[in-house]
């Protein structure tokens, strides 16, 4: 299987990736995924007073299509409102990506770990997690 | 000079030597006689060519050409000797003992046997792949006709003990079939001092052409005899009916011929040089062998890099390195190496591992370059990687709840 050329950017080039300091009430970390699967990632958010994203770093465990997703996920998140953030849907990822059927699960896995990531944020900053929908691909 | 790209799955399957290549060339063109036609010059040719090239393949295991008959390969060979077996033998019993780190085509086979009413036992394998004598004559019972075990495994090269294996089947009056594709052309292999009643090869693993492999079924003490799968004009002592691949067979002949040759010099290189690549690698942190290190074929190495994964890895120089990972994140299952977890393997190392298959043609420039690029993308992926920060933090990634995936 040939990956895309964007993948395989992503994967030479990762962008964002790297550490946040979790225990900084501003940060939000997501860690998805589990070993015995392949795919863990975590991915963490900084947040400015007016809930726009000012930093966010990943660290990923997993192929190249995880390792991009991860990777894009984190430059479409910087700069975007806690909002706009949500929004951020798993087949948007597939698309800019260019990802093949078996490679969806990655995607998922990047928005599951925003989804995460906002919420851990929320719970330290006194607000309630939002509920999401199970994934359904996993 | 380096030679791009490296290949270094030759357990998938190897180049066919060039002077394999030259020796089948007229049989496509000027000899293409049907060896079955009896009554002009052209299948006198190709008769002959078959003849001698029985007798290349005969030589190279210790039979006698008349044991050994030809196929498409090593699937239909394992095919042929588990259900030829299962049906000529069944007054005597239905049983067939196996275990669980066959080759696929040795695990379906009994997979279908036991929808036929079969009984088949899936021995299982210690950490080093290796099948326990002990459990395997525990479990012959007085139903038992065929044991199935490997040579030697495909993922992770281990050799299982074959004589004591044979002797238990003789002292049981059990036949004993073997699945020898990675063996047979790499270490010495003998039918007679090794006990085997039955047993698989084929030509596209020994720098031999694809599509051709052979059942060697023993003639003397005991006669052994399965019944034809497929049926026709009777060829191969009908036990394999169908017009013979002359230019395959003839190929497989010539490659048997060069592996006995050759064997000697192509072990001691290869296996210098597998050495070199293993030691080297394992000089990463938490970087492992997977199977037995002692009974392993000479040109295989399986490695687990902890704490990345083995897709992700390979992409880091697959453009310039081929080989494959047990990590199976591009099938649909996300299933890793049903092998690696029969050797008591967590999945998370399962998708951690390289297999590196060495071959005739691995040049020691490769094996360097291997092991730079290896080296510098465990390094890179692992700074990328959440278990690795965790390991470094001295987290237990066992007492971490993963979300259920």
């Amino acid at each position: 299987m040939a990956y895309s050329e964007k993948v395989i950017d992503h994967y030479s080039n990762p962008k964002n990736v790297g550490t946040l300091d979790k225990s900084q009430k501003n940060v939000g970390t997501g860690l998805v995924g589990a070993p015995e699967c392949g795919d863990v990632m975590r991915l963490q958010i900084q947040v400015d007073d007016s809930g726009i994203i000012t930093d966010a770093k990943f660290k990923t465990f997993g192929c190249g299509s995880a390792i991009a997703s991860s990777s894009l996920a984190t430059e479409w998140l910087k700069g975007k409102s806690l909002d706009d953030a949500l929004k951020i849907d798993n087949m948007d990822i597939v698309e800019e990506l260019n990802l093949p059927p078996v490679k969806i699960h990655c995607s998922v896995l990047a928005e599951d770990a925003i989804k995460s990531a906002i919420n851990d944020y929320r719970v330290k900053n006194g607000l309630e997690q939002i509920k999401f929908q199970e994934s359904l691909v996993h | 000079m380096l030679k791009l790209p490296v290949y270094l799955d030759n357990n998938a399957t190897t180049p066919m030597d060039p002077r394999v290549l030259e020796s089948m060339l007229p049989y496509f063109t000027e000899h293409f006689g049907n060896a079955a036609s009896r009554n002009h010059s052209f299948g006198w040719e190709a008769e002959e060519a078959v003849d001698y090239a029985r007798e290349q393949v005969a030589k190279l295991i210790g039979a006698d050409p008349k044991e050994i008959i030809f196929t498409s390969g090593a699937t239909e060979a394992d095919n042929l000797a588990i259900k030829g077996v299962f049906e000529m033998y069944a007054s005597k019993g239905n049983h067939i003992i196996t275990a669980t780190t066959e080759h696929k085509a040795v695990l379906d086979t009994c997979k279908h046997i036991e929808k036929l009413g079969g009984e088949v036992t899936y021995l299982e394998v210690d950490a080093e792949g290796l099948i326990d004598l002990k459990e395997l004559e525990a479990a012959i019972r007085p139903t038992t006709i065929l044991i199935a075990i490997m040579y030697a495994n495909n993922e992770i090269g281990t050799i299982q003990p074959i004589r004591e294996i044979s002797a238990l089947a003789k002292k049981h009056g059990v036949l004993f079939f073997t699945d020898a594709v990675q063996a047979v052309g790499k270490i010495p292999v003998d039918v007679n001092q090794d006990g085997i009643d039955l047993m698989a090869f084929t030509g596209h693993k020994i720098y031999g052409p694809k599509g051709v492999g052979a059942l060697y079924v023993r003639r003397k003490n005991p006669r052994v005899k399965v019944t034809a799968q497929i049926d026709g004009g009777g060829h191969e002592r009908a036990m394999r009916s169908g017009t013979l691949n002359v230019p395959g067979i003839v190929g497989f002949g010539k490659a048997c011929e060069l592996c006995m040759i050759d064997m000697v010099e192509d072990t001691a290189k290869i296996s210098k040089l597998r050495d070199k690549l293993e030691s080297s690698l394992l000089k990463l942190e938490e970087a492992y062998v997977n199977g037995s290190r002692e009974h392993r074929l000479p040109h295989v190495s399986n490695i687990s890099f902890k704490y990345v994964e083995g897709e992700g890895l390979m992409m880091g120089f697959n453009k310039n390195i081929a080989l494959s990972s047990g990590s199976a994140c591009t099938s649909a299952s996300l299933e890793p190496s049903y092998v690696l977890k029969a050797l008591g393997l967590g999945d998370d190392l399962a998708h951690s591992s390289l297999r590196f298959g060495l071959g005739r043609f691995t040049t020691e420039d490769q094996i360097d370059y291997t092991i730079e690029q290896v080296s510098s993308t465990v390094l890179k992926l692992r700074e990328m990687s959440p278990l690795w920060e965790m390991f470094k933090e001295g987290i237990d990634l066992n007492k971490i709840e993963w979300a259920a995936h």
